[in-house]
């Protein structure tokens, strides 16, 4: 992953912070276990219920809710985030997907469609308008933001965002059958004379 | 009489019929529980290899070796072929195979039932496989998104195999859950309460109430996604009022708990192996069962964290995720639990004891990904990827497989009454364990690089060759390791020496009886008083030999096992089984017919068909029972207990009971739908509802009221030596005035192409219909068991079971006419 984008780059540090997160948990429990299949064959049988208390309750039941609430509270204020919100300056665009084949419509050049390659303004928040005229489609660059499924009849709306000018490769992430490898788009991220100059020389 | 000779006496009693008849006619559960085991073993070599053909397609970028139309079909049967043909009849089959024995019971509670689902099991995999060699397998991924898999995006009949097989092997599933639920509540050793229960049996029970209430939903999605391929209904087209999203809402309230059928399961093998390798008992029973209980419980809770990308209200995806994140809780619980008693034991490395430690290693990997991929924007990026691939192999391999491996050469000494001699396991052990690492690590990497899950190759320079050679030779490695797991079960089966009685020196009952297995179980029933009745009694298998417990006289030639108080296990009833017969396969062929008319769109053999399983169900109960009291009978140790079938709520009671849970819970996801699609779906209101009128609700709720009453009526003039002809007569009155009322909603009804309301209201209405036109059935059948002196004023179980299913259709027709009726009413 190289996140281009704010939304990309929120989710690549929780990645990171998880990761690490698990590997201490996964060492831990090995440990544990390694621990216990060494004191036993030197100590022998134990009786037990007085461990109770610290494998039960202790490790059971406070630790992993202890780690579960630090990690929710962060997943949520990210998800929050990340979550469209309106704005001044938000553009909106459309993204109609179809086997195989994305076509993109533009709130600021009614009537303007492009085939293939989204264009957008870098470093202003946009928010995709997606759906589907077929099969369930699913909308994803990556380097910009996670997926949103294209669902037939419904309209779901993602926030994405490129800091720098720029071509971002998107796919389609949802199986859509035996076309479904190809189902590709580009996002053309403009800076500000670029993004004008494209709304101006394509509107009527 | 000398332990041979009871042996001799028993085994004519119980054993199969010789020869490769018995195959057919069998109804024992150790025969059922190999025969399943084995079918499902051969599932997993074919599921195998498919994996095997879509890892070399992968092996390196642009292989010419599958296109996508192939590999789609690979894809989707590996899926299908692993979750629903190989990992849940397996588990049915080792709780086949071992509750009974480990419960101290001769058979389980119906051993017809058995017989049928393992056929349906077979009937209906068949029909797939028969797909795959013809080129006609499903192509949608083994999840059937409509509208790719529904007329839309697959006109062909490869969806249907689907739909048509899958069910048929599920009401194999629900047939094996009534049965391991009756058992385990009601069919245990006399002074087994359900404190005493082996631990396994716990699980099981939590599986099977999960099973009960987990495939309904996706019945009834495949109900109506057949619906709409076969006549245009359209439940999942937007256009005309559906919405594709009912089927992922119902889908995945089916798959998530699915997870958990499959992974508790193996959590009772690890629970009840592993103290054993660790020569001590498990740390926290009473944990352990709660923890269960709330896996089973919370897995209903959290099916949306499989729809996190279809633009749910980020609010409720915050509560799913808190949800899915949760069930670490009880999951960490068992694990340290188990870690607990490894520290308080002295372990021994054998070979069930190394697959509980590649367990543990695995598993705990799978857990610690599963709760990233909870956490909804992580999830947003790694959704559909091979990321999430890797997680569920980690989960269902490290979680199941192995787990499973472990208790199959832990029980391999009893399955087959030999030692183990040939030393293949533990180099097999090793490949698989190292293979199957190579091979996931590195998916999740790909994964996390961007490769899409499903997509049949990938272009050069994109630095994932390397990556995925490496998978793709991992994943040979775990292959060759499986084949020469088989090979070594296979050769240590068939050729090795006879082995002792219980060689782990386990404490459960499974490992009180003499090896090969007799088809009997236990000589005589043994009294038990503690978790482990081998530690509390180490000479308890010569006593039950010597016919020393209960029911150790084999007597008059009929197969008895105890019926026991459900908390308590107090003896209460004495059953008798049914023996041999060819009716459970001739019954699944007969309901095989029924799926293929639809299947092969000759819609005209269904009702034959239909009509085939009426008049053999018929026979199948008429069997039952006794045309005489027998008052008390001796069951041995002085206690004398009536016959089951003289009781108020004989076994067949408790089986409709359950059976009804699923039903209901079937009956709940159709109201569910319906409101889905009220709130939901785009294009509502339909452009008129149902007009009610006045004579369809008054006598749909005059039957309502009369059905029920006619029954209780019934049993009271047969309890004081009456004839129960009025009462019958009432209900059946009662009966056909709420069939009318279906069948007035469904003239009433507009085109059911049209619009998915007017589709639902027909299915709603034949629900109900349905329900009552065979509660009416068994009103009749009543009177004829009656005049046949089956059913006597002491004798009168069987009006308690029609009654209980009379009472469920009027509960459900006044449910079902009321969501039919009241929008037209008040609008
Ligand atoms: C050596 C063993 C196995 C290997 C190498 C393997 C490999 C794979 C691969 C590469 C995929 C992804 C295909 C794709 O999306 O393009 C896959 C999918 C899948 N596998 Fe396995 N698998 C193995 C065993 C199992 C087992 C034991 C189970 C279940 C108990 C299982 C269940 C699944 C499921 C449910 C899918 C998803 C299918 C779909 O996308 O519709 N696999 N497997
Ligand atoms: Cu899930």
């Amino acid at each position: 992953m190289h996140p281009a984008g704010p939304a990309a780059e929120a989710i690549a540090a929780l990645w990171w912070v998880m990761l690490v997160g698990s590997c201490v948990i996964f060492v831990l429990v090995m440990a544990l276990l390694a621990l216990a299949l060494r004191r036993s064959n030197v100590e022998g049988r134990g009786d037990g219920s007085e461990g109770e208390r610290v494998w039960l309750v202790g490790l059971g039941l406070v630790f992993p809710l202890l780690v579960l609430l630090a990690l929710l509270a962060y997943g949520l204020v990210i998800g929050e985030r990340l979550a469209p919100r309106d704005g001044p300056e938000v553009v909106t665009v459309r993204a109609e997907g179809r086997q195989w084949e994305w076509r993109f419509s533009y709130a600021d050049a009614p009537g303007l469609v492009t085939e293939g390659v989204l264009h957008i303004p870098a470093g202003t928040p946009v928010d995709v308008e997606i759906t589907t005229v077929d099969v369930i489609h699913s909308f994803w660059a990556p380097r910009l933001a996670g997926k949103l499924d294209a669902i037939p009849g419904h309209v779901n709306v993602l926030r994405i965002e490129a800091r720098e000018p720029g071509e971002y490769a998107g796919v389609s992430a949802e199986y859509s059958g035996p076309g479904y490898l190809d189902h590709r788009f580009t996002v053309i991220a403009h800076d500000a004379d670029g993004w004008a100059g494209f709304l101006r020389g394509a509107a009527p | 009489m000398t332990p041979l000779r009871r042996h001799r006496a028993l085994t004519r009693i119980w054993a199969s019929d010789p020869g490769w008849k018995g195959w057919f006619t069998t109804v024992n559960h150790t025969d059922l529980g190999r025969m399943f085991m084995f079918t499902a073993m051969i599932f997993f070599v074919v599921g195998g290899i498919l994996a095997m053909l879509i890892r070399a397609q992968l092996a390196t970028p642009r292989s010419a070796f599958m296109g996508p139309e192939v590999y789609a079909q690979v894809f989707t049967m590996h899926g299908t072929i692993m979750m629903f043909l190989f990992a849940i009849p397996l588990i049915e089959g080792i709780a086949i195979y071992l509750l009974p024995k480990m419960l101290g019971a001769r058979d389980l509670a119906f051993p017809r039932l058995t017989a049928f689902g393992y056929w349906c099991y077979v009937f209906g995999g068949s029909m797939l496989l028969f797909a795959m060699l013809t080129g006609l397998a499903p192509d949608s991924g083994w999840f059937l998104y409509p509208p790719l898999s529904s007329t839309l995006g697959s006109p062909g009949i490869n969806s249907d195999f689907w739909l048509i097989g899958i069910t048929f092997v599920e009401i194999s599933a629900i047939c094996a859950a009534v049965e391991i639920t009756v058992t385990i509540l009601r069919f245990r050793a006399p002074g087994m309460s359900l404190d005493k229960m082996p631990i396994f049996a716990w699980y099981m029970l939590v599986v099977a109430l999960m099973i009960l209430t987990g495939f309904p939903p996706l019945i009834l999605g495949s109900v109506l996604l057949e619906l709409e391929r076969a006549f245009g209904w359209p439940f999942f087209q937007v256009a005309e009022g559906g919405d594709s999203l009912l089927w992922q809402h119902l889908f995945w309230l089916f798959g998530h708990p699915e997870v958990y059928i499959i992974f508790l399961p193996a959590a009772g093998i690890i629970s009840t192996v592993l103290p054993v390798m660790a020569r001590t008992t498990l740390m926290g029973y009473g944990w352990v069962v709660a923890a269960a209980v709330a896996l089973g419980v919370l897995s209903f809770g959290i099916w949306v964290h499989h729809m996190f990308t279809t633009g749910i209200p980020h609010m409720a995806l915050a509560f799913f995720s808190a949800a899915s994140t949760l069930v670490a809780v009880p999951t960490a619980v068992q694990i340290f639990a188990w870690i607990g008693t490894i520290w308080k034991g002295k372990p021994q490395l054998k070979l069930p004891m190394l697959w509980i430690l590649a367990f543990f290693a695995t598993f705990v990997i799978g857990g610690l990904t599963g709760v990233m991929l909870a956490v909804v924007p992580f999830n947003w990026q790694a959704h559909d990827t091979h990321f999430v691939v890797a997680h569920l192999h980690y989960v269902l391999i490290g979680g199941f497989v192995f787990p499973v491996l472990a208790g199959l050469y832990y029980w391999l000494p009893h399955l087959t009454g030999r030692r183990r001699f040939f030393r293949l396991g533990e180099p097999a052990f090793w490949l698989v364990f190292v293979g199957f690492h190579v091979t996931f690590l590195a998916m999740h990497w790909v994964g996390l690089l961007g490769q899409r899950r499903r997509t049949f190759t990938y272009e050069h320079g994109q630095g994932w060759e390397a990556i995925n050679l490496i998978s793709s030779i991992g994943g040979f490695i775990t292959a060759i390791g499986f084949a020469l797991v088989l090979i070594d079960i296979a050769i240590n089966a068939l050729v090795t020496l006879r082995g002792r009685r219980n060689p782990w020196g386990a404490g459960t009952l499974e490992w009180a009886m003499p090896k090969p297995v007799p088809a009997y179980n236990f000589a005589s029933l043994p009294p038990v008083r503690g978790r482990e009745p081998l530690y509390d009694d180490p000479g308890l298998d010569l006593r039950i030999a010597r016919g020393e417990g209960y029911l150790g006289d084999p007597g008059d030639g009929r197969r008895k096992t105890l019926v026991v108080d459900i908390a308590s296990g107090r003896p209460e009833q004495v059953v008798v089984f049914p023996s041999n017969t060819a009716l459970p396969i001739v019954m699944a062929l007969v309901t095989g017919v029924a799926f293929l008319g639809v299947l092969i769109k000759a819609f005209w053999l269904v009702p034959l068909a239909v009509l085939g399983v009426a008049a053999l169900a018929f026979r199948w109960v008429w069997s039952l029972g006794t045309r005489t009291d027998e008052g008390l009978l001796d069951a041995g140790h002085g206690l004398s207990l009536p016959l089951a079938s003289a009781s108020t709520r004989p076994p067949g009671w408790w089986g409709t009971a359950f059976l009804l849970v699923a039903n209901a819970t079937f009956f709940a996801s159709l109201l569910f739908g319906y409101a889905f699609l009220w709130t939901v779906a785009p294009n509502w209101p339909p452009p008129a509802y149902l007009e009610p009128g006045l004579a369809g609700p008054a006598l749909g709720l005059a039957g309502i009221v009369l059905a029920p009453l006619g029954l209780r009526l019934a049993e009271r003039l047969l309890r004081a030596g009456h004839a129960m002809t009025p009462g019958l007569a009432i209900a059946l009155t009662g009966a056909a005035a709420t069939a009318s009322a279906g069948v007035l909603a469904v003239l009433a009804s507009a085109d059911p192409q049209g619009h998915a309301y007017d589709a639902i209201v027909r299915v709603i209405a034949g629900y109900v219909l349905i329900h009552v036109v065979l509660a009416a059935a068994m009103s009749v059948y009543l009177a004829a068991r009656r005049s046949a002196g089956f059913v006597s004023p002491d004798r009168y179980g069987e009006v308690r079971i029609v009654r209980l299913w009379t009472d469920y259709a009027a509960i459900t027709a006044l449910l079902g006419l009321a969501a039919l009726h009241l929008p037209g009413a008040l609008t």
